[in-house]
Formats: structure tokens, C-alpha cells, sequence
């Protein structure tokens, strides 16, 4: 008999919990890009709604963890991916609500002549979503090498995020009438930069849980 | 994230994975040491019960000694005050110093059981009155008079957190007690010799969960006041009330620290799979 054989399968439902999550919040960063550049409401409003889905399994999340803790009474390793579990799940819960915001946005821009081709926003994106992949994988994992890696996309995600900023700004200056869409598209830039530092504090609660050890990679 | 903190983040992995990050093990002897035991092996005739165990036990402080059953902890805490002693086959060879002294070189057993006392896993009481149980030891001391009697017991149960609960029938038999207070008693039995350590082999172990806590309140209190050594197989009381932890497996010492690393981030593998459940 392999002793707490139960626990070790709650921990394991728990981390499938985290990765359902996960991928939910790259397809819905994905789906709010599709809606973004082929100016689909319809696909836009999709994604606001379903982001209910994401926010039911934070929640399923947070009572499977406190009711393991009170249940199981957790210590070492064990407690650390049960907290870190907790707070992995409410940084992936708000990633997938800047893909609703830029979702929103998108509905702001509505049919506009798109200016999206002047910004690194679907770059920014990919990486983005690279990032969640590799946090993801690291949590599962267990993989501290990956949990850095993420922290150097981010580099990235920051210095498109000023070009982008700069760009767009500039364009500003000269296209007054544009400013509607620009705005939108300062604010999608901004949700991108955001939604890059959450998904790094994955990282770091994946470092932390595997070291034991608390690490600042967003500084 | 700029260069020079991503050069600093890479530093810390760095040093992560070589083990310096982590904090280091707490240094043995770190506060003021009351009990240095060092090299201290056991043998039960042909057969070797403690393996090298080096650590200091700071004064006034809780140390616990948690590990599987058989591992040696019990072992351990008896050579403290030399109940092993008792067992013909028992062989001990290295040093335990208390109060600068080697107990194994000085030849006053009485007065060492008197410096270091010790409560058991059940109750045991003399089949006498609270009171008698109480002033046994001070009496077998030379002390007599009954004024002076009364304060060591009053003292002595106060310090216990028993007073109130049988101070209208301290002449009553202690065996009418509950489990939780006889155990108490124990504690105050103890108390009354005016210890400098008290060692507790799963004090409360045979207390249901209500008298547990009374007692692990008792034990917070009273290390304001004594140097406290106790054997549990109870993880999360080991978590709740010691300031270090010493996990013993097959007779020796694999981790010593800091309560709190102990039960947060165990360095040695077998440490962690203990607290976290995965054997003994």
C-alpha cells in the first residue's frame, strides 16, 4: 500500500484543476486576438462569456485547497503546492480577464479601418501565451529551469510593450481622428503587459514551491 | 525586468541549486546551550540503538525528537537523566554535558534525576493524595515543614495550570482526577524539585484532544521557565509547540533545526517524506 495514496491523488486532481484553467485562458487570449484582428464581435462577446467558466474553476480551485488543508493538514512540499496551487489559480483567473478586456476593447473598435499592423500586440500575445504554456508546464513539472525561462519572455512582452507605446502615441500626434481605435489599442498593450507580469508570478510560486525559496523575477 | 536584476535573479537560482540559498541548517549551539551531547552512541547488549547523535539543546527553549517508532528518540531522551541506567546490557560511550557537568562521569545520579525530571506517555501517579503526590519529592528532599510544603505545592501547581481545578481537594486521592489533570499533576510533580530541564516522553498521548492542547499550552508557558525536551509522535504538535526539531531514523540524527524549517523546508529527503507522511 503506498501510504496517503489518496492525498497524492487529490494533489493530482488539483494540479489537472490548474492546468484545465490554464488552457482555458490561452484559448480565450487566442480567441480574443482571432476577434481582434478579423473584427468579429461575435467571437469577442464568446470570450466574455465564457470567461465565467475560468472563474468557477478558481473557485473550485480555492475550496478543493482549503478543504485539503483542513482535511489533510498539509506541511513541507505538500503545503507549499497547495498554496502555490491558490495562487497560481488566482493569476491565471485574472490573464484570462485581460483577454476579456482586450475582448471589450476589440467591441470598442468595432469596424474601424484596423490599425493593429503598426503594433507588436499579436507578438506580444504569442509570447504571452508562451509564457502561460511554460509556467504551466513548470508547475506540472516541477521544472525550476523552465519557471526562469519565463521570467526572460517577459523581457520581451516589456520591450514591445515600449516600442508598441511609442508607436502608437506618435501615430497619435499626427492622426488626431484615429484616436478612438488608438486608445483601444494603448489599452490592449497595456492588458498584454499586465496579463505577462501575472503569468510571471507563476513562475515565481512555482519556484517557490519547488525551492522552498521566494523569488522576485517581475521586480 | 532589467539586466542587472535578471543577472541578480540568475545569481539566486544559481545559488538555489547549489543549496546556499536556502537557508543553512540552524547552527548547533546557536542560543545558550544547556544539555551538549556529543558522539553519543547506545548499545542493548550486541545491538547499537544510537549511532553518533552530536546536538545542543538551547536553554529555555521546547526541543522536539520526532521520528518512526523505534528510531531512538525514546532512547535518547532517557540517556538525558540516565534512566538507562537500569538496563544491565546497556552500553553508552561519547559525552552528554549539562550545567558544564558530564553526567555519565559524575556519579550523583539522584542529583542529576533532580536537575532533570521527567513526565511519561501515561499518568503516573502514587496512589496518595494530590497534595502527597505533589510535596513527594521536596519531602524526600528533607523538607518538613508544613508552610513551606503548602507553597512548593501551591507553586508547583500553579505552574502546571492545575491549581484552580483541585485546589478545594488537594487532599482528595489523585487517581479521582481525569486523564488531562493526572497528567498535569505529573507535570506539577515534577515542577515541585525545581528542575532545570524536563524531559516528556508523548506526554499526551493517552489525553484526549481537549487536555492535549491544555497540556501543549502548559509546555509554551512553561519554557519561560525550563529547558523542555519532548518525544512526540504527533508532527503538528511538534510544529505547534518546539522552537527545534531533531528527526531521528534507525538511531540517528538525520536533520536538526529550526522548528519551523523543519515543517516548511526539510533539507534531507528522508526528513520530508517523513513530516509529510509518506513513511513511518
Amino acid at each position: 500500500m503506498v501510504i496517503r495514496e489518496n492525498f497524492e491523488n487529490s494533489l493530482q486532481e488539483l494540479k489537472k484543476k490548474i492546468s484545465d484553467m490554464g488552457e482555458l485562458s490561452i484559448q480565450a487570449l487566442e480567441n480574443a486576438f482571432i476577434a481582434l484582428k478579423t473584427q468579429d464581435v461575435e467571437i469577442a462577446l464568446s470570450v466574455i462569456e465564457e470567461d465565467t467558466e475560468v472563474d468557477d474553476l478558481d473557485d473550485e480551485i480555492n475550496q478543493f485547497a482549503v478543504w485539503l488543508i483542513s482535511k489533510e493538514q498539509p506541511v513541507a512540499r505538500d503545503l507549499r503546492e497547495i498554496i502555490g496551487a491558490l495562487k497560481i489559480s488566482s493569476e491565471i483567473e485574472r490573464v484570462a480577464d485581460f483577454a476579456v478586456n482586450i475582448s471589450k476593447a476589440t467591441i470598442k473598435i468595432g469596424k474601424s479601418k484596423s490599425l493593429l499592423e503598426l503594433t507588436h500586440l499579436e507578438k506580444m500575445k504569442d509570447v504571452s501565451v508562451q509564457m502561460l504554456q511554460k509556467a504551466l508546464q513548470s508547475f506540472l513539472e516541477a521544472n525550476i529551469v523552465m519557471a526562469k525561462e519565463v521570467s526572460d519572455l517577459e523581457d520581451q512582452v516589456d520591450e514591445y510593450n515600449s516600442e508598441t507605446y511609442k508607436t502608437l502615441t506618435n501615430y497619435l500626434r499626427e492622426h488626431p481622428e484615429d484616436m478612438d481605435q488608438l486608445l483601444q489599442l494603448i489599452f490592449i498593450n497595456r492588458h498584454l503587459e499586465r496579463a505577462a507580469d501575472h503569468i510571471t508570478n507563476i513562475a515565481e510560486s512555482t519556484a517557490y514551491l519547488i525551492k522552498g525559496k521566494i523569488y522576485d523575477f517581475n521586480s | 525586468m532589467n539586466r542587472a536584476l535578471k543577472e541578480h535573479t540568475k545569481e539566486l537560482v544559481k545559488q538555489n541549486e547549489t543549496g546556499k540559498g536556502i537557508s543553512e541548517m540552524a547552527q548547533r549551539g546557536k542560543g545558550n546551550a544547556k544539555i551538549k551531547v556529543k558522539d553519543l552512541n547506545l548499545f542493548y547488549g550486541e545491538k547499537q540503538a544510537l549511532f553518533g547523535v552530536s546536538l545542543d539543546i538551547n536553554e529555555k527553549e521546547v526541543t522536539a525528537l520526532i521520528g518512526p517508532s523505534g528510531c531512538g528518540k525514546s532512547t535518547f531522551l532517557r540517556t538525558l537523566n540516565r534512566m538507562n541506567d537500569l538496563i544491565d546490557s546497556v552500553k553508552i560511550t561519547g559525552d552528554i554535558i549539562i550545567n558544564d557537568e558530564n553526567i555519565y562521569t559524575s556519579s550523583d545520579v539522584i542529583k542529576l534525576r533532580t536537575k532533570v525530571g521527567m513526565v511519561f506517555q501515561k499518568p503516573n501517579l502514587f496512589p496518595m493524595s494530590i497534595y502527597d503526590n505533589v510535596a513527594y519529592g521536596p519531602r524526600g528532599q528533607g523538607i518538613k515543614n508544613k508552610k513551606e510544603l503548602d507553597k512548593i505545592v501551591e507553586e508547583s501547581l500553579r505552574g502546571a495550570a492545575i491549581w484552580d481545578e483541585v485546589k478545594d481537594r488537594l487532599k482528595t486521592s489523585a487517581l479521582g482526577l481525569s486523564g488531562g489533570q493526572q497528567q498535569r499533576v505529573c507535570i506539577a510533580r515534577a515542577i515541585a524539585m525545581k528542575p532545570d530541564v524536563i524531559l516528556m516522553d508523548e506526554p499526551t498521548s493517552a489525553l484526549d484532544p481537549i487536555s492535549t492542547l491544555k497540556v501543549e499550552e502548559l509546555i509554551t508557558q512553561m519554557k519561560e521557565d525550563f529547558t523542555i525536551v519532548i518525544v512526540t509522535h504527533n508532527m503538528q504538535q511538534a510544529a505547534r509547540i518546539s522552537d527545534k526539531t531533531a528527526f531521528f531514523l534507525n538511531g540517528e540524527v538525520v536533520e536538526y533545526d529550526e522548528t519551523d524549517n523543519i515543517f516548511s523546508t526539510p533539507k534531507d529527503q528522508r526528513t520530508e517524506d517523513y513530516v509529510t507522511g509518506r513513511f513511518g
